[in-house]
């Protein structure tokens, strides 16, 4: 019965549905084409010829060109900022990954009072609008001379990617069965060899969800590089490529170039991750 | 034995407070400290041009201020109806993304891919690209806009004071609706099949079927969405600095780019404070009425 009701289904839905099988391949189609065209258009007009760009359809690099790079590594020296942002991104990431992950444990897991009230905390936290919190952190950050260092913005990155952290690690410890550390504290482990022993390696994929995340946010993170650093030794890429306006018009050959190179490692990170790139995504909103 | 247990417990919580404590130190310093400081800031003189005035406490000074001052109200205005123009539209074509996503039988991969890269990229880069493509000399949209005749040969979107808006708009939306989508598949997956099969059968087509059935069933997600999206567009700061720059004037610039302007161009640290901080009361002013709003109506229809 049953199995039949399920055939009749299958094939009502196969009649019923046909104006809509061709209406949502057409609407996804177009809703793709726009995802993508811009990201396409921007790699093909940076190798295109500045000039092209001036003409009315340059639909397509006629004429290759990686000029822009090589002026944007050879004159503008690129690599600083790109060395700048994968040093600050990656010293955020390993300081506040692991100190997260220990509240996260403690958080889904022990006997405490007021975990709720710390979680609802750190979820508000992470909510803050950057803007409220930059004119104390450049007073404190100038008075400690830290202003244009990679500490000095370590420190401010820390305020968005911990409660980051903590709040997607909370999720991803919540997912994992309790029972093979209950058995492992049952044989003698202490509470922290069973965390280490057998939680971390079952919660590496989380664990690797919020590294990913946390070192996206800081890579991309503009408002704090703008304010604390104060010369092209120290920029980040989203500050250097902002500043880099010619002094009379935008030269857009290698703004485009150094967009695509910005992109780049966001682009490797999605291809690779992104299962675990998703999974962190949905942690955090399906626990609220 | 009693006692032993309790013990046993006594040392958890505390093992439990210890693991806790580094996180929620870093947290306090660095976080809720400053927005404190930040608060007491904004009730006193202070202007880093002119030190010799000291820090005077003003009380209310600095805020009496901006009720008064043009330029913040506009920026209010400006920020509230970004916020309502792009939330609604990303919410709604996230929702379409996500059905499609859901929907999708081949090049799940493919597809997945393409809606996060749009996420993933800076904020700048895609400010960036929009600017780009809307600019009047290089632009390929506003040469698309030209040749279409929505607009004039010689239009610039960027000395428009409300066209200006719709390069921001778009690269807000564009960046953003893949975020939306991502949260509302994950509610979509949740969604048991049968219910559409069973309406189905009774005789409901497609379009009642994702009203009557997806919608209701999808709503705690699309209200966690519209949240993390309203807090987030409430903020808006980079993409109105870079596609723009707040102009032509101050005519696309929202509160977060006028206190940071003030902030650090003007160094008027109380005064600037004092805008920062209605960034602040404004987000927590919306998340209070949401949760208000549809905190308990979610969890009244969840239980």
């Amino acid at each position: 019965m049953g199995a039949f009701t399920r055939t009749l289904a299958h094939r009502s839905a196969v009649v019923s549905s046909r104006p809509v099988s061709l209406v949502l391949p057409m609407a996804g189609a177009l809703l793709l084409a726009a995802l993508l065209f811009p990201i396409c258009w921007m790699l093909a007009a940076s190798l295109m010829p500045e000039s092209r760009l001036f003409e009315s359809r340059p639909l397509l690099p006629t004429a290759v060109t990686f000029e822009h790079y090589r002026a944007l590594f050879d004159e503008r020296d690129f690599l600083v900022p790109i060395r700048n942002s994968l040093l600050v991104s990656g010293l955020t990431t390993l300081v506040a990954v692991p100190v997260a992950a220990l509240c996260a444990y403690a958080l889904a897991r022990l006997r405490m009072r007021g975990k709720g009230l710390v979680l609802a905390c750190v979820l508000a936290i992470s909510m803050f609008p950057q803007i409220s919190i930059v004119p104390p952190l450049y007073l404190i950050l100038r008075e400690l001379r830290l202003l244009n260092t990679y500490p000095g913005l370590v420190l401010p990155y820390l305020t968005f990617s911990m409660p980051l952290g903590v709040w997607l690690l909370t999720g991803f410890f919540r997912q994992l069965p309790k029972d093979l550390e209950e058995a492992a504290m049952l044989d003698g482990a202490t509470r922290m060899r069973a965390l280490r022993d057998v939680v971390l390696p079952l919660a590496a994929p989380g664990i690797a969800s919020t590294a990913i995340l946390t070192f996206l946010y800081c890579w991309n993170e503009f408002l704090f590089a703008l304010s604390f650093t104060l010369g092209p030794d120290r920029y980040t890429v989203p500050v250097a490529i902002t500043l880099f306006r010619g002094r009379y018009q935008v030269p857009w050959g290698q703004v485009l170039a150094a967009t695509v190179v910005a992109t780049i490692p966001v682009a490797l990170l999605v291809l690779a991750c992104q299962r675990r790139i998703v999974a962190g995504l949905t942690v955090g909103a399906t626990k609220g | 034995m009693n006692h032993g247990t309790a013990s046993i417990e006594r040392a958890e919580t505390r093992l439990a407070w210890l693991l806790v404590a580094p996180a929620l130190a870093v947290i306090v310093l660095v976080s809720l400290v400053p927005i404190a400081v930040t608060g007491w800031d904004a009730l006193h003189v202070h202007d880093l041009r002119l030190p010799w005035l000291g820090r005077p406490f003003i009380g209310a000074g600095n805020f009496v201020e901006a009720v008064n001052d043009p330029r913040f109200r506009a920026a209010l205005l400006h920020t509230v109806a970004f916020a309502l123009i792009s939330v609604p539209l990303e919410l709604v074509l996230g929702l379409g993304l996500a059905v499609m996503l859901h929907s999708a039988t081949r090049g799940r991969a493919f597809v997945r891919v393409s809606a996060l890269l749009p996420w993933a990229i800076p904020t700048v880069v895609a400010a960036l690209l929009w600017r780009f493509m809307f600019d009047a000399q290089t632009g390929i949209l506003a040469a698309s806009f030209r040749t279409l005749g929505v607009v004039g040969p010689a239009f610039d979107w960027f000395v428009h004071p409300l066209a200006a808006w719709l390069p921001i708009i778009a690269a807000d939306v564009w960046k953003t609706t893949p975020f939306v989508a991502i949260l509302l598949l994950a509610g979509l997956q949740t969604i048991d099949p049968v219910l559409g099969e069973a309406a189905q059968i009774d005789g409901a087509g497609p379009v009642r079927r994702f009203f009557t059935i997806t919608v209701p069933l999808l709503a705690p997600a699309l209200v966690v969405a519209a949240a993390f999206r309203m807090l987030d567009a409430l903020r808006l700061f980079d993409l109105a600095y870079v596609v723009t720059g707040g102009g032509p004037g101050s005519a696309t610039e929202p509160v977060s780019l006028y206190a940071f302007i003030t902030l650090m161009q003007r160094l008027r640290f109380g005064y600037g404070s004092a805008l920062s901080i209605t960034v602040f009361l404004l987000t927590f002013a919306f998340a209070l009425v949401w949760v208000r709003l549809l905190g308990r109506s979610l969890t009244g229809a969840r239980s």
